[in-house]
């Protein structure tokens, strides 16, 4: 893998100076948490199940963090990556595609991860985040969730001609996912249509997923969750294989 | 240009490539020498890159055998990418990688890196090193291509269309660069629509048309193979009569523009003749100046050919 963590490094300082990939990862969510939390506070709330908004919020906010990365940064990043000749310039050289994809997976994850830390740490700080979970199955459903959202992602790029038509595509999925799944807006407070049209968004099992590992819920609790995403993964992954073009 | 087979950069033979319907290379072959600067020149569409990017093993050939450093580009990509440079004539970096990043991340792609510093300072981009790829100018991007291509040492380096948007000043000083390239010991093998490009810097030249190969030679040799004559251009009074120039030894053609004339013939006497002819006369001659055939004049004398050749099938 000659090439892969320095490849891994340079993503992350470009990532970093490109403040519209930031945005979604990094700052949404952090907005999104001191509006929620300055309105309800985190004071157990019949709204929430009698659980407090942020610590119901914030395992969905990282959901959310999940959903805009694998939908709309990776898209396009890889698409526009290959539209503008980025890929082409290094299938020219010896590194092998397999250290450009997962550099792509490393960096992306790496955000991922410090948004999420980035979220938590707020939530704990002003609002008095509480976690009655285990960290290690959070972090496994987490990392679960990631993989087959960058893996849609992967495959939207593949799909997609041009940058822009992965954007759009992007959008197009993002925004239902967002606000259908109970990533921003908790799906407590949906009428019961919308909660089981929810079951057929994705993301909405990334925050069913995510909550209930917060909350220590037993992971065998959460299979039909596994399964979806898992499913997700190989979609994503076999569709990518077959149809990614590196121009 | 002597080359042993064994000894050669690259041979191709047979090579065809089709898109659909469209054969782009249709069956060419041909060698190159080490040490050699080998131009590949075509009109649009020719099959100029098709050719080059199965030479770089980034194209799969559907047919024909090539050897590239004596390697198969196909099977041994990885292993010829480790010793040929190449610059694309579509690509780019993403705009916020710095120049130092994009040389230092290039560099540990290879097995053996050369420190990439002097590179740099030899493509005068060393004051760019923290400049973001957004910011450069067309001139800088290329020579920061060029500098990439250089990062491994290659033994071989393929520029396609390395001067195409640059401006004529910016251009020269590229062709200054390649020459170095060549005194460093390396073959160079370059696609070029510019037929000047072709004609100051190619040992030889292959002239392609349609996916075929029209024309193979030095620059000099195919000028000579057109067989066309010069034309000697002087501006004298408008009383001068030039019709006893005609019977002059070589001259085909005399003409008379208000104070221009013209003289065409052919022989390499010519203009030794002619001005030795206006001075016994007495002519007060001045601007005096030659215009011979270039690369530019076998080029489209060729592909008009080939156009011909195409109308008959």
């Amino acid at each position: 893998m000659r090439g892969f963590w320095k490849l891994a490094w340079v993503e992350i300082k470009i990532y970093l100076r490109q403040p519209q990939a930031a945005f979604f990862t990094i700052f949404f969510p952090l907005i999104l948490l001191f509006i929620f939390g300055s309105i309800y506070g985190n004071d157990p709330n019949p709204l929430f199940g009698g659980r407090g908004m942020v610590d119901v919020s914030t395992p969905a906010y990282l959901a959310m963090i999940i959903g805009s990365t694998g939908l709309l940064t990776i898209a396009i990043a890889v698409s526009s990556d290959r539209e503008k000749g980025v890929l082409r310039r290094y299938r020219a050289t010896p590194l092998r595609p397999a250290a450009v994809l997962a550099s792509q997976i490393v960096v992306h994850f790496l955000m991922t991860l410090l948004g999420g830390i980035l979220l938590i740490a707020a939530a704990r700080l002003v609002y008095g985040l509480t976690f009655t979970g285990r960290a290690e199955m959070v972090f496994l459903g987490f990392t679960l969730a990631s993989l087959s959202f960058f893996a849609v992602g992967f495959l939207l790029a593949s799909v997609a001609r041009t940058a822009r038509t992965a954007y759009i595509l992007g959008m197009v999925l993002y925004f239902p996912n967002l606000f259908l799944s109970g990533a921003t807006i908790p799906k407590e407070t949906f009428p019961a249509a919308l909660r089981s049209a929810g079951k057929f968004i994705p993301l909405t099992h990334v925050v069913n997923l995510l909550q209930g590992l917060w909350f220590g819920n037993a992971p065998a609790e959460h299979v039909l969750e596994a399964v979806v995403l898992a499913g997700l993964l190989a979609v994503g992954v076999v569709v990518s294989a077959k149809t990614f073009r590196w121009e | 240009m002597t080359t042993t087979t064994g000894g050669a950069a690259i041979q191709a033979e047979g090579l065809r490539k089709s898109y659909g319907r469209l054969e782009a290379v249709n069956g060419i072959g041909f060698e190159v020498g080490r040490g050699e600067i080998f131009g590949l020149v075509g009109p649009n569409g020719a099959g100029k890159t098709t050719t080059i990017e199965c030479l770089e093993g980034l194209r799969g050939a559907d047919g024909g055998t090539m050897r590239v450093l004596g390697l198969d580009p196909r099977r041994e990509g990885y292993e010829l990418r480790e010793r040929i440079g190449v610059q694309l004539q579509q690509s780019a970096l993403p705009d916020d990688m710095k120049v130092w990043e994009a040389m230092d991340l290039f560099s540990s792609y290879y097995r053996n890196p050369v420190a990439w510093q002097p590179i740099l300072e030899r493509l005068a981009i060393a004051d760019k090193k923290q400049t973001r790829f957004a910011g450069l100018s067309g001139g800088q991007k290329q020579r920061l291509f060029i500098a990439l291509a250089l990062v491994n040492d290659p033994e071989l380096v393929f520029l396609d269309e390395l001067t195409t948007g640059l401006d004529p000043h910016a251009r020269r000083s590229m062709w200054d660069l390649v020459r170095g390239i060549r005194e460093r010991g390396k073959t160079v093998f370059l696609t070029t629509h510019f037929m000047e490009e072709a004609e100051q810097l190619c040992d030889r030249v292959l002239v392609m048309d349609r996916g075929r190969i029209i024309a193979l030679d030095s620059p000099a040799n195919l000028i000579r193979s057109l067989r066309a004559g010069t034309d000697i251009l002087f501006t004298a009074d408008r009383a001068f009569d030039p019709s006893p120039l005609r019977s002059l030894s070589g001259v085909t053609r005399v003409e008379k523009n208000g104070e221009r004339f013209s003289v065409s013939g052919t022989g390499d006497r010519l203009v030794c003749i002619v001005v030795n002819a206006l001075d016994e006369a007495g002519v007060l001659f001045r601007d005096l100046r030659t215009v011979q055939p270039d690369l530019e004049d076998v080029f489209l004398a060729l592909t008009a050919r080939s156009e011909g050749d195409g109308e008959d099938r």
